[in-house]
């Protein structure tokens, strides 16, 4: 019963759609107040319905239904019960399920904060909002019912991937779609803003707190994701440029260059139509990012399961939104009128040299996801990997963190480059430290040295610069501590961010340089020494779990003689589906991860164990979290509050006129 | 500086980072792309010789052997039509199988065996890379109604 009336609500969430894509737009282009003012019950009653639909297909997991298809093969009444609700979203039709349900959150979040936005703004966001949701409503209802029935129904679920079984991609998935689902409302507005015909600094401040909650949990994910695929997968990486993981960095690259070019349309009411085109790509590259792995187009290593008519309606759906909003855009752009004027040299200079490098990487990164498509359109398979990125993709980021320091000290309009260089002489000499301690301790190659000089850079710079603004150590302490206090959140976030961008840098830099690994055989009392730490199997055992038998080896790891710690490095294999998994131990410390996977037996006794000493990651994973953290605190800034500017003139005609 | 000079600046600004980015995109695919060969086409010689690439195909029944060391595997990689043999030393992917669709990177010795530096094999146990079932299309061992599903 309860499943029927999940499907049930579905379609109503459809019917709702409908009219709050069609009634408010209508009213909006005849100045007809009540038909505007109908988005906001119809948003408000679309979340109600999609919540109601998902909440019913969680009840069926949690209940482990097995005459729903959907929950017989992905769900097994012997999996513990965070599982059993992650596993909801942990398939096809589940997580575009999730999809609707944070787009309609989305939506009635903006009809719900949006109180002080022009009714006529609202109604086009909030409709331009709904089409996008009856796009995936249809998708969901006529390719992937989630709700549909077998029977008879089997004794016993088919069981949920087991590498899907873990607190990380539990929270991962709902996190990424945060993300790509958020940029949404930047792209809505950005296509009410075409049909309106006026882009201002209101309309910059309405825009950027929903993109920046939308990198924060785009950035949250990404990183989720990779610090799964680390410790799940054993192989000791936490990035593979795999086309799953380049669709979700698309959007971030894009995403970020957005978050910037705002900022300039907010302050100097420039780069209006270059900021709508962002906005307009951003959700394109999520839409992708969504759906090209899952169609099967790209192969990739976790994907779902595809099937040929979802690739159909999927491309039908990326041709409607991405070429519509394109061709809207094209017409629509021209009129818009350019702003204040600015030398190359300046806040705006810097941030348009952001701008550019990021979407210049981004496009490298695209070409080479989508290589292997081109390739085969001229008849031959190729596959592009790491090397290709690293040769592409690095050599474009590097000039922009060397700015990156720079940027903040810049004014708007022009600025004294010579002055600014002068106030970040000693990040160069910090830089320079780094680089010679880096060299004494790790020889190793040119570039990674430097690497981490440059690191030490923009970290310096972004310290530099939050200093100098609180002028610390430059007055009474007390009177820094007020200044601190007086400055603007998005300031302080703005530090966190970049200086978190730096810890990130050091992080990869070091992982991908200076990492052992080792692979033997060992047998219960054998010893290895790597990287300085001595590592001594002590016994392996069979261990019975809830759905899963594992091998549990036990590892003492020493140094000089000192106990470290205890290792217990796992092989499972689940048992319904008969698949085997690794279950990696990892050891943190400050400067480096001790990370041990085991392999097979080799039938003599002795285990396959594999160390590795990966030093900085966990760098990477704090790096991001200050990242996060930086955009939250921007995110709070009374400035930024949603909803809180107001337009100084009332709308003008400008759409009529254009 | 006025607002026509600016956009040129902007627009020479942008094609000259385009441009740069499209002559690494190149040089970056002809440095660094892998192609994927069967083992019908690594036995008639098209991979190109000292170049890494990728050979996919189901590994064999019964072909599975661990060497002395405990840690060097062998198989062979078949289209049903042609086998080619393997070496891998290192700890297989988890759902490394007999009978199953695997992806290998590496270098073809001069022996003829392939020396890989890579083995995937894919998350899920019903998958099948789709490079592996177009080699087997080709070589008329997979029907369409097994790969439906």
């Amino acid at each position: 019963m309860i499943p029927e009336i999940g499907l049930f609500a579905l379609i109503l969430a459809l019917a709702v759609a409908l009219v709050q894509g069609t009634l408010p737009m209508i009213g909006a282009a005849r100045g007809h107040d009540a038909w505007m003012a109908s988005a906001v019950p119809t948003a408000i009653l679309q979340l109600a319905f999609a919540l109601a639909a998902f909440l019913a297909l969680m009840h069926a997991y949690v209940t482990s239904d097995f005459t729903v298809v959907n929950v017989a093969l992905n769900s097994n009444s012997a999996m513990p019960m965070l599982y059993k609700i992650s596993a909801t979203w942990g398939n096809h039709e589940g997580s575009m399920l999730l999809w609707v349900v944070i787009l309609a959150v989305f939506g009635a979040a903006v009809a719900l904060f949006g109180g002080n936005l022009p009714p006529a703004l609202r109604a086009r966001v909030l409709s331009v909002q709904a089409w996008i949701a009856i796009g995936f409503l249809t998708f969901s209802l006529f390719t992937s019912n989630p709700f549909e029935r077998v029977f008879p129904p089997p004794l016993d679920g088919n069981d949920l991937n087991p590498l899907l079984q873990d607190p990380g991609l539990a929270f991962h998935p709902p996190m990424l779609y945060m993300g790509y689902v958020g940029f949404s409302i930047a792209f809505s507005f950005a296509i009410a803003a075409l049909i309106e015909g006026r882009v201002d600094a209101a309309w910059a401040r309405w825009v950027r707190p929903w993109t920046l909650a939308a990198w924060c949990f785009l950035t949250g994910g990404i990183a989720l994701g990779s610090w799964w695929a680390y410790y799940e997968l054993g192989w000791g990486g936490w990035w593979f440029w795999d086309p799953v993981e380049n669709v979700s960095f698309m959007p971030w690259l894009m995403g970020t260059a957005l978050l910037h070019s705002a900022i300039v349309v907010e302050k100097r009411d420039a780069l209006k139509s270059w900021t709508i085109l962002l906005a307009i790509l951003t959700f394109s590259l999520s839409l992708i990012g969504t759906f090209v792995v899952r169609s099967g187009l790209l192969t990739s290593v976790h994907a779902f399961a595809t099937d040929p008519e979802r690739g159909l309606f999927i491309l039908a759906l990326l041709v409607v939104t991405i070429g519509g909003s394109l061709i809207l855009y094209a017409v629509r752009a021209p009129a818009l009128k350019a702003g204040g004027l600015f030398a190359p040299v300046s806040r705006e200079g810097g941030l348009i040299l952001n701008n550019l490098l990021l979407s210049v990487a981004c496009a490298t990164v695209f070409l080479g996801t989508m290589y292997p498509l081109i390739a085969e359109t001229f008849g031959y398979k190729a596959t592009v990997g790491a090397p290709f990125f690293n040769l592409t993709f690095l050599p474009i980021m590097t000039p922009l963190v060397a700015a990156m320091a720079l940027g903040p000290f810049l004014s708007w309009k022009r600025t004294d480059l010579a002055g600014v260089v002068g106030r970040l002489k000693f990040a160069f000499l910090a830089a320079i430290l780094a680089t010679a301690i880096t060299l004494y301790m790790q020889q190793g190659p040119v570039i990674p040295v430097l690497a981490m000089g440059l690191a030490v850079w923009l970290f310096a710079g972004a310290v530099i610069e939050w200093s100098g603004r609180i002028k610390l150590f430059q007055t009474a302490p007390g009177d820094s501590l007020r200044r601190a206090i007086g400055l603007p959140r998005s300031a302080h976030g703005m530090t966190l961010a970049h200086a978190g961008m730096a810890v990130v840098i050091a992080g990869m830099v070091a992982s991908s340089t200076w990492k052992v690994e080792e692979i033997l055989i060992m047998r219960p009392g054998d010893t290895t020494s790597v990287a300085g730490y001595d590592y001594r199997l002590e016994k392996v055992e069979r261990i019975k779990g809830p759905n899963y038998i594992s091998d549990t080896a036990t590892i003492t790891v020493t140094r000089d003689g000192k106990a470290v710690t205890e290792q217990k490095p796992e092989k499972r294999i689940y048992t319904v589906q008969n698949t085997p998994t690794t279950e990696a131990a990892i050891y943190t410390t400050a400067l480096a991860d001790l990370y041990t996977a085991i392999g097979d037996p080799d039938g003599k006794g002795g285990q396959t164990v594999r160390i590795f000493f990966e030093p900085l990651v966990p760098w990477i994973w704090i790096g991001s979290l200050m990242m996060m953290l930086g955009g939250v605190i921007s995110l709070s800034d009374r400035r930024l509050r949603v909803g809180a500017p107001r337009r100084k003139r009332p709308p003008t005609l400008a759409a009529a006129q254009a | 500086m006025t607002r026509k000079r600016r956009r040129m600046v902007l627009v020479l600004a942008g094609l000259t980072a385009l441009s740069a980015a499209v002559a690494l995109v190149l040089y970056g695919l002809k440095e660094t792309v892998t192609f994927f060969y069967s083992p019908s086409e690594v036995q008639a010689g098209a991979p190109p010789q000292g170049r890494a690439f990728r050979l996919g195909g189901l590994v064999e029944e019964g072909s599975v052997k661990k060497q002395g060391d405990g840690l060097t595997v062998e198989f062979s990689i078949t289209d049903m039509a042609v086998s080619v043999p393997v070496t891998y030393r290192g700890i297989l992917p988890d759902l490394f199988r007999e009978g199953q669709g695997v992806i290998t990177e590496g270098d073809l010795g001069t022996d003829g065996t392939f020396v890989a530096r890579e083995v995937l094999a894919k998350h899920d146990e019903t998958y099948m890379p789709r490079e592996v079932a177009d080699a087997l299309k080709e070589s008329g061992v997979w029907r369409d109604e097994e790969g439906s599903k």
